[in-house]
């Protein structure tokens, strides 16, 4: 009979990493279905590129490296970092953006720092900040949703969207883009920003075809997926509650109150939860276990202040929306916060710091 | 430890310090350009070398610029170290600097315009890269003059070199030309002299701006110790055999 000796924490949990990125990756796919479902096949497509990327990217350095690259391929966290961008990506974005971007994020953020588990950011989230300063226009070129285009795209002309910037019938990006009435479509939150340069109110600019009951069409059900598959991660206890639960509630309340100073600048809470790419942030991205806040009170804080900084990034900033911005500031004070919130050690007292 | 210098031969007093010069010479290239690279190992000077080297041409200009100011102000210190009075030597030293930058701006402001106007403020900001500073307090204060006037010409070619490596590596990237404005440094003929080796639809923005000269930066760094380590393990062998065979059993030597 032998004892395994084993150090701290005791508590185990039945899942390694491999199974946890698997399950991660698993609840993360109804939001992509859906969001293909919604918007055309592109996201599927840059999907396939990015994971193919990814994981011959990580085969190469980690050979390079002289490690065992079997070991890092198995347990699925390049295919979750390629999924991941792959959701960020417009969907008929050309396809080496999803190339540089995934081989950013493993050569780059994910191995350049010694792999997984010391990474100090999210690496989906540094390569899509990469992509989205270096390539603004590819990365801004969001579709409308597919029942209000003009123009619809089926599997074949998304692939050659991506891969030659023209469909089969020789339309190109900007005129895919068109909604029934032939203007050019933006994302909801791209939309109202504009608008509201234009010097409209928030409830006219709620008035374009994109809006519905005052969501975006579309990104309320992309959200809603992502939303379930974020509550099955926190049943499976994959997740703690406390970075979605935190960034939603200081999100929503960011908005409230800004929204009842001035409701003809500021959009309503359920606006700015349901639009963009918010629940798959908040499930999916923040909860990073390798780069987010690692105690209970710091994931607190750590969620909080995403939200605080989405808000303020989306509302006075340049760019339409900030989870990726906001991801990789806080991912910056990560260490600070760990450093305040430690946990007392058992046996010690309050001042024992 | 010092075998071989003692079996050196010693036949007069003028080949020793020749051999000593010599000596220090070339240890003084090797730090400056490699071992001791003011950009690359020391990490002086890192807001001109960030900030400038969005061309290749940007990188030489403002290079050449550091390096005439260090062989000036290198040379400066070392012929008045013996009147300066130890605790008024910083501001002296600051002095010096600040008035070979003055020479040097205005010397581009006349001859080279265009890439005055582009390198802007970094010019008279020359005299805070502690690259310069630092030489002057470290090497230039306490060696002759033709010493520290050739630290100052190797510490500044070392800078340069890594200001046009790393100035190349972001043109190439973002512009994909190489060379690219050459002619506001060098004069007209060297229009000729700009490669373009493909004209991107869409310039790969990062390597242009700030971030991706962080990165370069720390490429090169990396590039840097892989280099060394293999220089290292290169010289080490026959060494490391040598010492295996001396079976010693004292702690003396």
């Amino acid at each position: 009979m032998s004892f395994k000796l084993a150090s701290s924490p005791h508590q185990h949990s039945q899942r390694n990493t491999a199974q946890l990125m698997r399950l991660v990756i698993w609840c993360a796919l109804p939001g992509l279905l859906v969001q293909s479902w919604l918007f055309g096949w592109g996201s599927l497509i840059h999907f396939a590129l990015a994971t193919v990327t990814a994981v011959v990217t990580e085969v190469i350095i980690l050979e390079v490296r002289k490690r065992n690259f079997e070991v890092a391929i198995k347990d699925s966290s390049a295919i979750l970092t390629a999924l991941l961008l792959a959701v960020s990506i417009p969907p008929f974005a050309p396809w080496w953006i999803s190339v540089i971007g995934a081989f950013f994020a493993i050569a780059i953020v994910k191995q350049l720092y010694g792999g997984l588990g010391f990474n100090l950011f999210n690496p989906a989230m540094a390569a899509y900040v990469v992509l989205l300063i270096s390539f603004p226009v590819q990365m801004t070129a969001w579709l409308p949703p597919a029942s209000i285009a003009l123009h619809s795209a089926d599997f074949l002309d998304s692939l050659s969207m991506i891969f030659t910037q023209y469909s089969r019938e020789g339309y190109s990006l900007a005129q895919l883009q068109a909604g029934i009435d032939g203007h050019t479509m933006a994302t909801p939150l791209d939309q109202l920003k504009t608008d509201l340069t234009l010097g409209m109110t928030y409830s006219e600019s709620l008035n374009n075809a994109i809006f519905d009951n005052g969501l975006g069409i579309g990104w309320l059900w992309v959200n809603m997926a992502y939303l379930a598959g974020g509550l099955v991660l926190l049943k499976q206890k994959a997740i703690n509650w406390h970075i979605p639960v935190s960034l939603l509630l200081s999100l929503a309340v960011m908005a409230t109150l800004f929204h009842l100073v001035d409701g003809d600048r500021f959009a309503s809470a359920t606006f700015h939860l349901f639009s963009g790419g918010i629940m798959l942030g908040a499930f999916f991205i923040a909860t990073d276990p390798v780069s987010a806040a690692t105690t209970n009170k710091g994931r607190l804080i750590f969620g909080a202040a995403i939200g605080f900084w989405i808000y303020l990034i989306r509302i006075f900033g340049g760019y339409p929306d900030a989870i990726a911005f906001s991801v990789l500031i806080m991912n910056m004070a990560v260490p600070l916060i760990d450093y305040y919130f430690r946990p007392r050690t058992y046996g010690h007292g309050r001042s024992a710091r | 430890m010092s075998d071989t210098t003692l079996d050196a031969p010693i036949d007069n007093e003028i080949d020793i310090d020749k051999s000593a010069d010599n000596a220090e010479y070339k240890n003084i290239s090797w730090q400056g350009l490699w071992k001791n690279n003011a950009a690359l190992v020391q990490l002086l000077g890192l807001c001109p070398l960030l900030a400038v080297t969005a061309t290749l041409t940007n990188g030489l200009g403002l290079g050449l610029a550091t390096t005439l100011v260090l062989i000036g102000s290198n040379s400066t210190v070392s012929m008045v170290r013996n009147l300066v009075p130890n605790e008024i030597r910083i501001p002296v030293f600051v002095m010096v600097i600040a008035s070979f930058v003055t020479i040097v701006q205005l010397l581009m402001n006349a001859y080279t315009f265009e890439l005055y106007q582009a390198l802007g403020i970094f010019i008279p900001l020359i005299v805070t890269n502690c690259a310069i500073i630092g030489r002057a307090e470290a090497y230039a204060c306490k060696n002759p003059v033709k010493f520290a006037a050739f630290d100052g010409l190797m510490m500044g070619l070392g800078f340069t070199l890594v200001l046009v490596i790393l100035g190349a590596m972001r043109e190439l990237l973002g512009n994909g030309t190489l060379f690219d404005g050459a002619h506001l440094l060098l004069g007209d003929w060297a229009q000729s002299l700009k490669i373009t080796f493909f004209t991107p639809d869409n310039a790969f923005l990062l390597a242009i701006l700030p971030p991706g000269a962080f990165i370069g930066m720390g490429l090169l760094i990396a590039l840097k110790n892989v280099l060394n380590n293999h220089l290292e393990k290169r010289f080490e062998q026959p060494k490391a055999a040598s010492t295996i065979t001396r079976a010693r059993v004292t702690a003396d030597s």
